[in-house]
């Protein structure tokens, strides 16, 4: 790529610095085409694809229940998320309803999962600001989760949690208590990163003003998730357009005021404190039933298609599926939030320096493994 | 003869082992960083090699030597090769002029011996000019790697220098009007005859000299020029095997002088605590009573670089700058004015 020769203050021309797919800081295989005056960014353009295995085409060849482990490869770190939504988008289609039971479960596991991801998050955005022990803190947490997967269902990250129609496996015995024993323990966990980061003033001065959105910008971006509550709009799916059981359970949704760094750091903190509210509701009041609904075993949707979002950690996922009526979609479509999430980096990272550049890539929390699909 | 043993046998014995002694405790602060930041951590840090992991600076040493030397294609060899002991040597000369005890501790047939290389006059500006030549190893090197990522490295470099070294320079002058001398070893014996030492007449000295100290030997929270999240690795992102750890060896080196001459300047070098109340002087009998308090207090210092480096946030460039020149400078300024005025008054 060759760049326009523009003369900048001293007479020195820009330079031009390709940030990543290799670099510790982009979260993946992301390449950022920085053009830079001294540390001051001009532009920055993204460069994607490094990690397409052409996921929604997967979703074509093969059967609706053989897909669903392809998409923990999604956003690997929100899989339960993935498999929520295609699972409820596909549960649509059929015109079939999980058991109440098997919604708690599902409530649960993605509540806990939106915490794991978060705190991924918390740590991996603390260390690209230079606070590393944030980093461990968060991994301490996260592993009680993980636990708590591999207790019930054997994997740690591709989880393949749910399966069309319910869920395959009961709660294991203890999981109860385990789940009771983490929310408990969470609210103490949440204040300690607080402690190292929130009234900081290297934090603050590192966050504050960072990578600001209005909320108008960000609703015509298509921003969703706490970036788009970061700049105060209340617009949370498990609210606005209830799926699962969310309806039982009461949590409130945190938004941010300036629309910075600061505030969707703030409003992912608090995000994930009501996650530990709603599992210690859901975990209190999980219903007797079957787990799975009375279905065919081969899954045929009638003619059709569906779009079907749920809010994921990371924003709004939605599944657009056309089914011709076979036991394989005749088209998969994801709209990642990540990828959306995205394209507002360019006009985020304008006029800020190179030191902004990674803590606004880490604000908007992207996985390239969604992105790229 | 006795030119020769005092000028030539007993400083090169000397040289030889605060050599040797600066470069163990070197080793040894690699890994105590790993240590302590495991602690803070919350986990173990090495445990694998020796017991408690004792020898992981032997291995890693190890390691570094036998890893393959890379010079980029289109680097300046010639400076490339030599950035990383223009580094190394300034941190190491420094040491020559830092008092671990008095200067006349005692006399081996008839030829005086101290626990300090040389007493030179001027130490404090030997401290400083040398210890400044450190950076220009990071410049350099930054420099001759052609590449882009160390390139900003060495421009952060040489802005933080020019920044943090005004404002070091004048966080020491308060302490120079008190004890009226530029020799480290005069200065500590000044902390002694007035009976404490200089951190309680210079608490605000004391502070920006230390914020100053880690900003010149690039330690968090200002390691913006090997910033590993934004930079890469900074200026050494080129560096391979030895040369690597030529540069770690040299910023180790650089965090001891800075604890040396905090200690030195401003907590009594090696003088006992309360050196004026007799009742403790049997604390003055242990054996090498002022190297065990000299080091002690170093200890301290040491242990803070690392306690930042693990629980703050690193600043940004515009905000270091920010720092330097409208907080750290002024504060230093108006503390050499109030100094100056106040012995002037007080001492008329």
């Amino acid at each position: 790529m060759s760049t326009k020769e523009e003369q900048t203050l001293f007479d020195a021309s820009e330079i031009t610095v390709s940030m990543g797919p290799q670099h510790p800081s982009t979260h993946g295989v992301l390449q950022v085409k920085l053009k830079l005056d001294g540390e001051r960014v001009i532009d920055a353009e993204c460069v994607i694809g490094y990690l397409h295995r052409g996921v929604e085409k997967l979703g074509e060849a093969q059967t609706y229940g053989q897909f669903v482990p392809t998409l923990d490869r999604m956003d690997y770190i929100a899989a339960v998320s993935n498999c929520l939504g295609y699972c409820e988008a596909v549960e649509k289609l059929l015109s079939v309803t999980a058991p109440p039971r098997a919604q708690y479960i599902r409530v649960i596991m993605t509540e806990l999962n939106r915490i794991s991801s978060h705190l991924l998050w918390l740590g991996t955005h603390a260390i690209d600001l230079g606070a590393v022990t944030v980093f461990l803190y968060c991994f301490r947490e996260r592993e009680e989760i993980l636990k708590i997967f591999e207790n019930y269902c054997g994997a740690r990250l591709t989880t393949h949690m749910f399966r069309i129609g319910g869920t395959q496996y009961e709660i294991y015995e203890g999981f109860q208590d385990q789940v009771r024993a983490f929310v408990k323990d969470f609210p103490k966990k949440a204040d300690e990163y607080e402690t190292l980061l929130t009234e900081n003033r290297i934090w603050i001065g590192r966050t504050r003003g960072v990578g600001v959105i209005s909320a108008k910008d960000a609703i015509d971006m298509g921003l969703s998730g706490p970036s788009l509550r970061g700049s105060g709009v209340e617009w949370d799916l498990r609210k606005a357009k209830p799926y699962a059981v969310y309806s039982d359970f009461q949590f409130d949704i945190p938004v941010g005021e300036h629309g910075d760094t600061y505030d969707r750091y703030m409003v992912r903190l608090e995000e994930m404190r009501q996650s530990a509210r709603i599992v210690g509701q859901a975990v209190e009041k999980i219903p007797d039933g079957p787990l799975m609904a009375k279905m065919s075993k081969i899954i045929k949707p009638p003619i059709g298609d569906i779009y079907h979002s749920i809010e994921a950690p990371k924003g709004e996922l939605g599944y657009y599926i056309v089914s011709d009526g076979s036991t394989q979609a005749y088209r998969t479509r994801v709209r990642p939030p990540s990828f959306v999430n995205l394209q507002s980096l360019k006009r985020m990272v304008a006029g800020h320096m190179v030191a902004d550049v990674v803590a606004i890539i880490g604000t908007l929390d992207i996985v390239l493994g969604e992105i790229d699909r | 003869m006795d030119f020769a043993i005092d000028y030539i046998l007993i400083p090169f014995i000397k040289i030889f082992i605060v050599f040797n002694v600066v470069a163990g405790v070197v080793a040894l602060l690699t890994l105590a960083e790993r240590k302590v930041a495991a602690w803070i951590q919350v986990r173990l840090g090495p445990m694998r090699v020796g017991p408690y992991g004792i020898l992981q600076p032997l291995a890693d040493g190890i390691k570094l030597m036998l890893k393959e030397d890379i010079v980029p294609a289109g680097a300046d060899k010639w400076i490339f090769t030599l950035a990383p002991v223009i580094s190394l040597v300034p941190a190491f000369i420094v040491f020559a002029v830092i008092p671990f005890g008095p200067a006349d501790a005692f006399t081996i047939m008839g030829h005086k011996v101290g626990y300090v290389i040389t007493d030179l006059n001027i130490g404090v500006l030997y401290v400083l000019s040398i210890s400044s030549v450190s950076i220009l190893g990071i410049i350099l090197g930054g420099w001759a790697s052609n590449s882009k990522y160390p390139l900003l490295g060495a421009l952060r470099s040489a802005a933080q220098m020019v920044s943090y070294e005004v404002a070091l320079g004048f966080s020491i002058i308060g302490v120079l009007i008190l004890a009226g001398s530029l020799s480290l070893v005069k200065i500590v014996e000044a902390q002694k005859a007035a009976g404490y030492w200089y951190v309680f007449l210079q608490p605000l000295g004391f502070i920006l000299f230390f914020a100053c100290g880690i900003a010149e030997t690039n330690r968090a929270p200002f390691d913006l020029p090997e910033a590993e999240s934004e930079l890469v690795a900074g200026f050494h992102t080129e560096y391979s095997g030895f040369r690597f750890s030529i540069y770690f060896i040299a910023e180790y080196a650089s965090m001891i002088v800075v604890s040396c001459m905090a200690v030195t300047l401003f907590w009594g070098g090696w003088l006992r605590p309360f050196p004026n109340v007799h009742i403790l002087d049997f604390l003055d009998a242990i054996p090498l009573a002022p190297l065990f308090w000299f080091a002690a207090k170093v200890v301290v210092f040491i242990y803070a670089y690392l306690w930042f480096r693990w629980t703050w946030p690193r600043y940004r460039y515009d905000q270091l700058m920010k720092v330097g020149w409208q907080w750290l400078l002024p504060l230093a300024m108006a503390n050499v004015i109030v100094t100056a005025v106040l012995v002037l008054l007080l001492k008329g």
